[in-house]
């Protein structure tokens, strides 16, 4: 084995690139693993720990330098990935032609840029946490409203962020949001959805997605979708952010019904919702995923159980369309015949996610049935203690910094949950698989394909004993993935599809309260 | 009229900061936005950002 | 930015563009600058003898002789280290010098007035090519030199320029940065048109004809960068006006002594911040090498701070060659970032390929340090031998640290902050 390390002094590149040298370094014939990162003290722990970076190198890395990390076969295969990373290099500093070759354009500051869009009113900020508050600021200084993608933010500079937002009658969604539609447009890891009557106003990211998509797919229309970041309704910020949006939406004219999708708010904060809401002249429908009805009795805002109710209420307030109730046998003859297909040992659900609030809506419908469940994205007793192995009935967010930590997100980049997969099913108790595929701007190009692949070879390495897949589509049939074809690739691998998140969990629940009631008669 | 009443009935113009994805698929989708060529301000030394941020950079 | 230190700035750079530097004057270096026998100006900022760079110890060595204080070269070499001899920055004096800058006693000065604020700045008549101190020559031939210019060229020029009224500098500079100058490495449009401007009235207050026909021919022959000092001259009058306001940002000083580059910063009183002169990038003349070359030197640096040379190759295409790999695109793109950190934009300083845009001035070390552009310097590459002179052109880039400490000593001193606790 070779070892080869570099460190290239006050050179930037932000995160996403740098994860794509390393994966062009690493898939470089004869190298075993290799890395490109910044020299920040947590990435440089990262490396040595894999082995591809030495104390020495460490030393002479600075946060603001980029270390090359190269762990080959031999010299030659170390010279052949170097010159495959120098070819990227080179192509990524020039400017891009978009699919109809006008060129993108790039400025080398923020008055620049603003300059150059021929006045600004509007601004993404992902920069590393460290330097957002400060970028989120300057922003606003210019009287731009911003979208704050970057986590790792304190919970004082949000507040500090946010009162000068609220003075200036500025947008500030976030820290930590990834998803927003404004005037139509798509922001973040988005879809395309049709325009419409219905606003919404979201701490959660892709709870906004998922309701967002099922009212595309029920006929429904956006207006505005905005993000608040997810410690909005906490009681510290005090829901500065989501109060000012739901105003502001009472007041848009192209809005003609509200929602909020969130986790409950703090006490405070609920009262503030219900007191600003009162005197609204449209209807309030919150998805408080996690809480009950009791939080709104009285106060004339409508209470979703799931994402799904919340779009279908939403839909249904806008446009005057009713649905009907979900049939509670909708899955018995399904689940009957899963049932009959496992061996005795098989009795858990695995939910595998990539969105935290499918992941938590997975919990809370799975949790009805089967009781509570192992996960990585509660507290207490059922706090899984190893990420990496799960325990009986276990849902994980695979999006979750431990997973995310110098790797991908996992809407990107399918490798860790296609790994997690197969380990599942080399777990004799495991009979159902509860899976998210998200779609739309910012994900991965083929999640399905991905999936259906890792689930095909997970039932070779099963020896084929039956698991139960079950998938829904985050993403609608604009999307570029297109969710026809994608939902096409999953049942191809047998993957049963569920309409939407809601509607997996309560398959997988069907299946597991048939097999539990069969086992204990 | 409020600033985000302003901001729902006006053409969006976005620069970017950090990752282009964000800034590839605004333009995809027709609405103008330009990337900022953006990498840490003072080389990240904390006492220079404090002076920025007092300046108001 | 911070309302105060905007309008502060906004003032400094109002004094930088709206100078209006006359040439009004010659006068020896004793009398427009009170200093004594045994004082030694020097480009850059302050350095001792035992630091100097070769070239400059050069041209000290020939201003010693040229004074009368030293009979030849080891006198001078033991008069310069005895600790009689003080050195000073031209800029402590309102003066510049091109190259190692050395300005004494009795050398003519081009005195400048910046009529718009009253206030004065100076510089040596370029000698023009060959052995010269400029480049730290010290033979007999360059003291030779040295004594003509004071005998001969001072008189006639001081004569001209007090019956002219005063020669209006800004005129210059403005229309040569229109014909491809960007006068600080290329002053081939400038040097012409002040030629062609004082040359009836030097010729009409000049009445011996032999003396013309010699002033005429060292004007003209090799002497290409002939309207560099008066440029440099012009430059410095409308930086010192813009020096010393309070919270102001701007750079209103950059300079070399050939060991190490300086600035001084308006709201920053008298200190400089120094780093290392850069090596300078770019185009040797045939033989030469970077092996050959001495760091950065030169006041020179005055133009940028003013808003041409380096903030302006966008407007000169010919020096293109000079920037490396260069190709007009690399011109454009540099002058493109200066904009990034610069404070305004010059109203008379304009350049024609960007549309007649404004030239980018006012050097902000905030914008420099938050974007970490730093400002691009055109400039001659001496040769490291003393007296050897020209070996090639270039550009160089004053190093960042010049301006992270000049903003930590701002933040420090103008904003009262405290700066230890990271």
């Amino acid at each position: 084995m070779v070892y080869y390390h570099e460190v290239r002094k006050d050179t930037y590149y932000d995160s996403i690139t740098l994860m794509l040298f390393s994966g062009a370094l690493s898939a470089a014939e004869g190298v075993k693993n290799a890395s490109v990162m910044m020299g920040t003290a947590h990435n440089k722990d990262l490396m040595q720990k894999a082995g591809i970076l030495s104390p020495e190198g460490a030393a002479e890395a600075g946060p603001n330098d980029m270390i090359i990390g190269v762990l080959a076969e031999s010299d030659e295969a170390v010279a052949a990935a170097l010159s495959e990373l120098e070819k990227q290099l080179n192509s990524s500093g020039e400017d891009k032609a978009a699919d109809d070759g006008a060129l993108v354009q790039k400025a080398r500051s923020l008055d620049s840029a603003i300059r150059q869009v021929g006045g600004a009113n509007f601004a993404i900020v992902s920069v590393p946490g460290k330097y957002a508050a400060a970028e989120a600021m300057r922003a606003m200084r210019r009287g731009l409203h911003v979208l704050l993608f970057s986590d790792n933010v304190t919970i004082e500079n949000e507040i500090r962020l946010k009162d000068y937002a609220v003075e200036h009658e500025l947008l500030l969604m976030g820290p930590d949001c990834g998803t927003a539609w404004v005037n139509g447009t798509a922001f973040g890891f988005a879809n395309k959805v049709r325009r419409g009557g219905i606003s919404l106003a979201a701490p959660s990211g892709t709870g906004l997605q998922e309701v967002c998509v099922i009212i595309d797919r029920l006929g429904g229309g956006i207006a505005q979708a905005l993000g608040t970041g997810g410690r909005d309704v906490k009681e510290e910020v005090g829901g500065r952010m989501l109060l000012m949006e739901l105003k502001a939406l009472n007041a848009d004219p192209m809005t003609k019904v509200i929602g909020i999708v969130s986790k409950p708010p703090a006490d405070d904060v609920l009262r503030k919702i219900i007191d600003l809401t009162r005197t609204f002249s449209k209807p309030v429908v919150a998805c408080f995923l996690g809480g009950n009805r009791d939080m709104v009795r009285g106060s004339g805002i409508g209470f979703a159980d799931t994402m799904e109710d919340c779009a279908k209420m939403l839909v249904s307030l806008c446009d005057g369309v009713s649905f009907p109730e979900d049939d509670p046998h909708r899955y018995d003859a399904l689940a009957d015949a899963e049932i009959a297909l496992y061996t005795p040992e098989q009795r858990y659900v695995r939910g595998l996610y990539s969105g935290g609030s499918l992941c938590y809506e997975g919990i809370l419908l799975a949790e009805k049935i089967v009781g509570p469940v192992y996960s990585n994205i509660t507290s207490g007793d059922y706090c899984l203690r190893d990420p990496e192995t799960s325990v009986e009935n276990t849902f994980i967010d695979m999006g979750e910094d431990y997973f995310t930590d110098g790797m991908p997100h996992p809407m990107i980049d399918t490798r860790q949950r296609v790994a997690r997969i197969k380990k599942e099913a080399l777990d004799p108790t495991v009979a159902v698989v509860v899976l998210d595929c998200v779609l739309g701007y910012g994900s991965n190009p083929d999640p399905a394909g991905a999936l259906a692949a890792a689930v095909e070879e997970a039932r070779k390495l099963a020896d084929e004993r039956h698991v139960t897949y079950i998938a829904s589509c985050c993403g609608t049939y604009a999307d570029f993935q297109d969710r026809a074809a994608q939902e096409d690739k999953l049942r191809r691998a047998g993957i049963l599809v569920a309409d939407c998140n809601a509607q997996a969990a309560k398959m997988a629940a069907a299946i597991l309260k048939r097999l539990n009631a069969g086992r204990n008669a | 009229m409020n600033g985000l009443n302003k901001l729902f009935t006006e053409d969006l113009r976005c620069v970017n900061l950090g990752l282009e994805i964000f800034c590839d698929a605004a333009v995809e989708q027709g609405t103008p936005c330009v990337q900022v060529e953006w990498k840490p301000p003072a080389g990240g030394d904390p006492r220079l950002l404090m002076v920025l941020e007092w300046l108001e950079v | 930015m911070k309302q105060i230190v905007k309008e502060a700035n906004d003032r400094a750079v109002a004094k930088l563009k709206n100078a209006m530097p006359f040439w009004v004057d010659v006068k020896s270096a004793h009398e427009a600058l009170g200093i004594d026998r045994y004082t030694v100006l020097h480009a850059g900022p302050p350095i001792t003898w035992e630091k100097m760079c070769g070239p400059m110890r050069g041209a000290v060595i020939a201003a010693l002789k040229y004074e009368g204080l030293a009979a030849d070269n080891d006198a001078a070499v033991a008069l310069a280290g005895s600790g009689k001899i003080r050195f000073e920055p031209c800029h402590h004096h309102g003066a510049v010098g091109p190259m190692t800058g050395v300005t004494t006693w009795s050398m003519p000065l081009i005195c400048v007035e910046n009529r718009e604020n009253g206030n004065f700045a100076y510089s040596t008549f370029n000698e023009g090519a060959g052995n010269v101190i400029r480049f730290g020559a010290y033979d007999d031939g360059t003291v030779r030199r040295l004594h003509w210019i004071e005998d001969t060229l001072g008189p006639v020029m001081k004569k001209f320029v007090q019956e002219s009224g005063g020669v209006n500098l800004k005129a210059v500079i403005a229309q040569s940065l229109n014909m491809g100058d960007e006068l600080h490495m290329r002053n081939a449009a400038s040097t012409n048109l002040f030629i062609k401007t004082i040359l009836p009235g030097l010729a009409a207050s000049c009445e011996d004809l032999s003396v013309l026909r010699d002033v005429i021919r060292f004007i003209t022959t090799n002497n290409d960068q002939f309207f560099l000092n008066y440029a440099m001259a012009a430059n410095k009058s409308a930086a010192d006006a813009a020096h010393g306001i309070p919270y102001s940002t701007i750079v209103t000083a950059m300079a070399r002594n050939g060991v190490e580059i300086g600035i001084r910063v308006s709201s920053l009183g008298d200190r400089w911040f120094t780093a290392p002169a850069a090596a300078v990038k770019g185009l040797y003349f045939s033989g030469y090498s970077e092996a050959d070359a001495n760091r950065d030197i030169g006041d020179s640096a005055i133009m940028e701070t003013g808003g041409v040379g380096g903030m302006t190759i966008a407007a000169a295409p010919a020096i293109v060659r000079f920037l490396g790999a260069g190709t007009y695109k690399d011109a454009l793109s540099f002058t493109a970032d200066m904009y990034e950190i610069t404070h305004g934009e010059s109203e008379q300083y304009t350049i024609p390929n960007l549309d007649f845009r404004g030239s980018p001035i006012g050097i902000d070390i905030a914008r420099v340090v938050s974007t970490g552009i730093t400002p691009v310097i055109n400039t001659a590459i001496v040769s490291k031998e003393p007296g050897v002179g020209m070996i090639g052109a270039g550009i160089s880039r004053a190093p960042i640290e010049l301006f992270t400490q000049a903003l930590l000593c701002y933040g420090k001193e103008v904003a009262g902050l405290d700066l230890s606790v990271q």
